[in-house]
């Protein structure tokens, strides 16, 4: 049996270097706001990344935003986090998402409910990402759950996963990359990129270790509004923001000019690194601008295939 | 061992409002360990509670008991008189010796004076970290004997979420990440590889996912 690949899938395999973004879906039950923010994109983007409860704040869920942004012409990347649901749930909300009509996941721990606006909820990690990859793998290739009980119909999705560069140690996470692809990841989004150099070396490591033949090495770019935004990137655990550019910042006549630029910069430095097929730009809350920096960035048309 | 804490003294007072006759029942073993509910923490409780009844002219009179373990029927035999004779228990063994003092004294109504934390060690004088959480499954050959489950923030079995730095974890920087400290034993003990095995889901019917548990050792049992 053949299984229609999505659009993001499509334009990977025929080595066009994709370009795809992030929407967040709202704090409400608000239908129009996701698929406005979708029809921004439409057209701009190959894919768009839906979050699930991003930071641990309750959203509305990734799965039914998703299905909002698919109406309005855009594919959607279902996020999936072991952070809320068991297997039992995940396997069951996955195969709901499939029978919807979506085909990319990608598969994450979650951001610990500490930093979100529950903090007293109990997590669940029941399954880590790895595992949940390999189970998604092994539904696809033998036709089976976690618990090896079969299904007539499984989810078959384009799987992702994520990799940080700047996390350590080094080694280890590498490790992990190693095993989130032998588990099952077809594609990998990185972490955001600001310093260049270090990833271009992490992409070294990747090819030399034949990485990016077996996965789609997507590249993360945040895009920053402010100077305030960029200093509290800075701050986040595993992330890697040199000073240079904070005082860019700083010095620039327009914050959002600059941002807008400090990301163009860094694409165009990035997608001249082999190995790298894509770009994934993260505006959160500023989604209005992903269509700027696509056109400035030259990739516009996006094919049709 | 399992760690407690004494539950603050507000608290404390708040559910013995109205009892005049206290017994405060101390635990020989892990929460003495972990100065949370011994003999010596139980004697400066009650003499606070006598102290505050004087001060609202309640005739309040506390007598300590310190059962070897609480845990164990054999050891509440020999402080059941003095249970007896009083109005309301107080037990400050961990949340399975306070169970068990309810199950044995019937009539009594017996009181939490702590709260039961985790199972672990006294890292630093006065500073006790989890260790275990329990889970039924021993997988610390695989770990370098350092465990995910109570020492990963998300239990993860397969290396570090992108959230650890410097190897601290990152939902608080005192936390040491766990997946820093098994990579830190497996390249001291030369056995890096063992990070590339994806270990599986676990089954959690080995934990409290499977119901309340139990252990029988079937050759130590009179009428099995």
């Amino acid at each position: 049996m053949t299984v229609e690949k999505s659009n993001l899938q499509r334009i990977l395999e025929a080595g066009h270097f994709s370009v795809t973004a992030e929407i967040g879906p709202p704090m409400s039950a608000d239908a129009e706001f996701v698929r406005k923010k979708a029809r921004e994109m439409a057209g701009i983007i190959d894919a768009a990344n839906v979050t699930d409860n991003q930071t641990a704040i309750v959203r509305m869920s990734s799965i039914a935003a998703s299905y909002l942004i698919s109406q309005e012409g855009i594919e959607p990347v279902v996020q999936m986090t072991c952070r809320d649901r068991n297997r039992i749930a995940i396997q069951s909300d996955l195969l709901g998402a499939y029978a919807l009509g979506l085909r990319n996941l990608l598969c994450l721990s979650g951001d610990h409910q500490s930093f979100g606006n529950h903090p007293q909820s109990k997590n669940v990690y029941d399954i880590d990402s790895i595992q949940l990859l390999k189970a998604l793998r092994r539904m696809k290739e033998e036709q089976v759950f976690i618990s090896g009980k079969p299904t007539k119909k499984p989810a078959e999705f384009f799987l992702g996963a994520t990799a940080n560069p700047f996390a350590d140690p080094e080694e280890l996470q590498f490790i992990r990359l190693h095993k989130k692809i032998e588990a099952g990841a077809q594609f990998i989004q990185t972490q955001a990129i600001y310093d260049v150099e270090k990833f271009a070396s992490w992409m070294e490591k990747v090819r030399k270790a034949g990485l990016h033949k077996k996965a789609y090495m997507l590249a993360g770019i945040l895009v920053n509004k402010s100077l305030k935004s960029l200093e509290m990137t800075k701050k986040v655990a595993g992330m890697r923001v040199p000073d240079g550019l904070v005082d860019r910042m700083r010095k620039a006549s327009s914050q959002e000019e600059e941002g807008v630029n400090i990301a163009l910069e860094l694409i165009s430095e990035i997608k001249k690194i082999e190995g790298v097929s894509g770009i994934h730009i993260m505006a959160v809350g500023w989604e209005s601008i992903v269509p700027t920096i696509v056109e400035r960035a030259g990739f516009l048309p996006r094919p049709k295939l | 061992m399992i760690v407690a804490e004494q539950k603050p003294l507000e608290e404390i007072m708040k559910s013995l409002e109205g009892f005049e006759r206290i017994a405060i029942a101390a635990c020989g073993t892990c929460v003495t360990v972990c100065m949370a509910g011994g003999e010596k923490e139980a004697l400066k409780l009650a003499s606070i509670l006598e102290l505050k009844g004087k001060e609202k002219n309640v005739p309040v009179k506390v007598k300590v008991v310190t059962p070897k373990r609480q845990c164990d029927v054999e050891f509440l035999d020999d402080v059941a008189e003095d249970i007896q004779d009083s109005d309301v228990v107080l037990s400050m063994g961990c949340g399975a010796g306070i169970q068990f003092m309810a199950e044995r004294f019937r009539g009594k109504l017996v009181l939490p004076g702590v709260n039961t934390k985790f199972i672990g060690v006294a890292r630093d004088v006065g500073v006790w970290t989890e260790m275990c959480q329990g889970c039924g499954e021993c997988i610390l050959e695989k770990t370098g004997g350092v465990c995910p489950v109570a020492r990963c923030s998300k239990s993860n079995f397969n290396g570090p979420c992108g959230g650890s730095s410097g190897g601290k974890c990152e939902i608080d920087p005192s936390i040491d990440c766990g997946w820093q400290l098994i990579y830190n034993r497996l390249k001291e003990l030369g056995r890096l590889e063992k990070l590339y095995e994806i270990i599986e889901p676990k089954d959690w019917r080995s934990s409290r996912d499977g119901g309340p548990r139990r252990v029988e050792k079937k050759e130590v049992r009179i009428d099995a």
